[in-house]
């Protein structure tokens, strides 16, 4: 069935689809982690039962998520050598030592204390089972710093240099690990899961104060969330200018991509708004522009010059159309959510945070803003880096397994089917508990059957069987 | 004296491969055994007994694999490519036992879908774990770095034997498990089960070592020739005695030594498959030397390794200490 197709573009396919999904679940867990951990030192800080039932609200939650984020991840790890065994050949020598203190320093230390902070709070003591809860989050930080040193190290390498027979050979590890882009996406990644599950707790609270707005828990969710959306993503806006400066240093071809700018500006570029990028004919059609703009957002100088991929041979430029688009798709969300942050400042100064039904229905729109902004960006930086995998060295043709059509065919439709039935199967679970509300004192949890996560410590809860 | 990195790393992915082969081990035989278990409570039970700790046991399989790529780079982009069908298989078999823990309790109306999952996904995962063990040690076509034979070529008798074995042995890792965790008539009936799988990997170690020296006459040469023979007879011996031990522990009723003597049988294959194999990580003809990654990313991840694997087995066995003694229903409860 696949034989007439290109094996390399199977697996690319492939790789792209098992990632994006990964991705969507620690997108969620790494500010879910932290989220609990503050929930947590907030409960044992104040008393307030609030945060403890949020906590237990939300850590159900967090464990249907984590468990699809673990067996994704497994893939992940493998598809380097089913798939990309040449790349694994040459370029293992520098990834995977970064993996490997991935697997060593964050994977081993979140499962590790997954099991207490799930199932062990009637059996540590409350300061042991909070540290077990932090302990989790900061696995998921420490696992962010390993995999995206060795993404960006892809993007920006540096600190090697390439033995006779093609393997890459680290030179110096310090340089390796904080290659030129790794700061910029490490900040801009981890604002931006944080601010993914602001949305996603700001959806949720939005949803059952649209059905009581007295809910005290649902109040509480909205606020923080609310407070993240304010502060965090003005931040993240900041931050992500910063890495496109960046990108544009080390990767203008990319930049030139996502810009949509076939042609050379010595002036100054404009900003194209929308348009249709005919890559074959190498040009922008129907394209909306704002002069000067371009030059002033990438260089951060409106008349500094940009050049266009007509300077750049045909077989060194990424895809435009997908990343032009993806880009946009990710910029704009970014404005949506600057301006439902802005709205909830202006609201809470009126004293009317929850108030505006509204306000509230769009935050539940926005529930799922930014796992779509994380794919678009995601899929920008890494469509933006072919043709190569390790950018301007090695090209993806070059680094795929010797696996025929048909075989990669196979496997990337048994992923398609057991991604989307297992994972969609999860996410209408996480989507069912969502639509719960968080009850005082949580007396279902008792009685519901399944694995009490935490009892409760006040030993008239634990007398409930 | 010079330390080969090598040799030493050969050692750490044998460590990880072999933490995971235990840890899991139990893990994925429990999810074997599901059918075997009333439906109900006593599943609820013995899922419960490694619910806590199922993530960390996987998260060895990472590591070999990671490590792999890390430490022997050449050959994790041989092996995988050349048992890609079983590989998938695995990887898809691990995502359905992974979310079974959980969706089971989300969705109680398919409970029984999510528990024929968890049995099916831990079932095909032992199967390709095993067979894949079988593709390695029957030996790999390699050609010019590369991956030079075909689908199947994984696909023998050998292999399918070996895929069979793990699925026994992991069944006696589970049972055994299971009389540790259970009380009373769920403890005996793991008691019965860990009888029958004790019996079964007896054979089948005995098939597949017999099958392995017919594979090729190199490894008639490791286990046979003198005097080299005066060692290599210790593995069978010591393996005959830890049996012995093993149906004294069930007969005086001991509830945490068949487990732990299953360890040390496994513990005991592992050391035979280094005799047929070391020091080739593909066999026939890619060696630990051969696959080995540069020297410089050796020694930086041997200082990781050296901090960070001590700490793991700390905090490791604190949470299996938190979770210690029977499961029960009383306390932590699922």
């Amino acid at each position: 069935m696949f034989e007439g197709v290109d094996a390399v573009f199977l697996a690319r396919l492939q790789f792209a689809f098992t990632v994006i999904f990964h991705f969507l679940f620690p997108s969620f867990t790494i500010g879910l982690a932290s989220y609990l951990a503050v929930l947590e030192g907030l409960w044992l800080k104040t008393k307030n039962e609030i945060y403890l039932d949020l906590f237990k609200y939300w850590v159900k939650i967090f464990a249907v998520v984590f468990a699809m984020g673990v067996v994704s991840g497994i893939v992940m790890s493998y598809e380097f050598g089913s798939n990309w065994a040449k790349f694994s050949d040459k370029v293992g020598t520098v990834i995977g030592p970064l993996l490997a203190y991935e697997v060593l320093t964050a994977f081993f230390l979140e499962a590790g204390f997954l099991g207490v902070m799930l199932f062990g709070m009637n059996r540590v003591g409350r300061n042991v089972h909070f540290a077990a809860t932090c302990l989790v989050a900061v696995g998921t930080l420490i696992s962010s710093f390993w995999i995206l040193s060795a993404n960006s190290w892809m993007q920006t390498p540096q600190g090697y240099a390439i033995g006779p027979d093609g393997q890459f050979i680290p030179l110096d590890w310090a340089e390796v690990i904080f290659n030129p882009s790794f700061p910029y996406r490490l900040v801009h990644t981890i604002i931006a899961t944080f601010v993914t599950t602001s949305f996603m707790v700001g959806a949720v609270g939005a949803w059952h104060l649209l059905k009581d707005k007295t809910n005290p828990h649902a109040r509480k969710m909205f606020s923080m969330a609310m407070w993240m959306a304010a502060i965090v993503v003005p931040v993240q806006l900041v931050a992500g200018d910063q890495q496109g400066l960046n990108t544009q240093a080390h990767q203008p071809v990319k930049i030139m991509g996502m810009e949509g700018h076939f042609e050379s500006y010595p002036n100054g570029a404009p900003l194209v708004l929308v348009g249709i990028p005919d890559q074959k004919e190498q040009k922008m059609k129907y394209a909306i522009e704002i002069p000067k703009l371009g030059s002033l957002i990438v260089v951060h100088d409106p008349n500094g010059a940009l050049y266009g991929l007509k300077t750049v041979p045909l077989e060194d430029q990424p895809p435009v159309a997908v990343i032009f688009w993806s880009f946009r798709i990710m910029v704009g969300i970014g404005m949506l959510m600057l301006g439902m942050g802005l709205i909830s400042l202006i609201a809470r100064g009126k004293k009317k945070l929850y108030d505006w039904p509204w306000f509230l229905k769009l935050s539940v729109i926005m529930g799922p803003a930014g796992f779509i902004a994380i794919t678009a960006g995601w899929v920008t930086t890494e469509v933006g880096r072919q043709p190569f995998t390790v950018y301007g060295l090695l090209r993806t043709a070059d680094s795929a397994s010797p696996l025929a059509a048909p075989a990669v065919g196979a496997s990337l439709l048994a992923f398609i089917f057991v991604y989307f039935t297992v994972f969609g199967t999860g996410i209408w679970y996480m989507l069912k508990m969502m639509a719960q509300s968080p009850h005082d004192h949580n007396p279902g949890l008792e009685t519901e059957p399944g694995p009490v996560r935490a009892a409760g410590i006040t030993p008239a809860a634990q007398e409930v069987k | 004296m010079h330390i080969d990195l090598t040799v030493i790393w050969a050692f750490i992915i044998a460590f990880a491969v072999f933490a995971y082969v235990v840890l899991d081990g139990f893990d994925l035989g429990i999810g074997i055994l599901f059918p075997t278990i009333k439906v109900g409570e006593r599943r609820d039970h013995a899922m419960n007994s490694i619910a806590p700790v199922w993530d960390g046991n996987e998260t060895w399989l990472v590591l070999g694999g990671g490590g792999m790529l890390a430490a022997f780079p050449l050959a994790y982009s041989i092996i995988l490519p050349a048992t890609y069908p079983l590989i998938i298989a695995m990887l898809l078999g691990l995502i359905f036992r992974g979310v079974a823990f959980e969706f089971r309790w989300r969705d109680v109306k398919h409970q029984g879908f999510w528990d024929r999952a968890f049995f099916a996904g831990s079932l095909t995962a032992a199967i390709c774990q095993g067979m894949t063990l079988g593709a390695i040690v029957q030996g790999i076509r390699v050609e010019d770095r590369a991956y030079a034979g075909g689908w199947l070529d994984w696909l023998t008798p050998f292999s399918l034997l070996t895929g069979a074995s793990v699925v026994v042995a992991y069944t006696l890792l589970g049972s055994t498990w299971l009389v540790m965790k259970m009380e009373g008539d769920e403890r005996d009936q793991a008691r019965a089960t860990a009888k029958r799988a004790f019996l079964g990997t007896l054979a089948a170690i005995a098939v597949v070592s017999l099958a392995s020296l017919a594979l090729d006459q190199n490894y008639v040469h490791r286990w046979f020739d003198m005097p080299g023979l005066i060692l290599t007879a210790l593995v069978p011996v010591t393996s005959i005695a830890l049996a012995f031990a093993f149906w004294r522990a069930m007969k005086a009723g001991n509830d945490i030594l068949p487990f732990v003597l299953t360890l040390a049988l496994f513990f005991m294959t592992f050391i035979g498959l280094g005799i047929s194999i070391y020091p080739n990580i593909v066999p026939p003809s890619i060696t630990i030397w051969d696959a080995a990654t540069a020297p410089i990313s050796q020694s930086f991840m041997l200082y990781g390794v050296v901090v960070a694997v001590p700490l793991i087995l700390g905090y490791t066995g604190w949470s299996y200490w938190v979770f210690r003694g029977k499961t029960g229903s009383h306390g932590y409860h699922h």
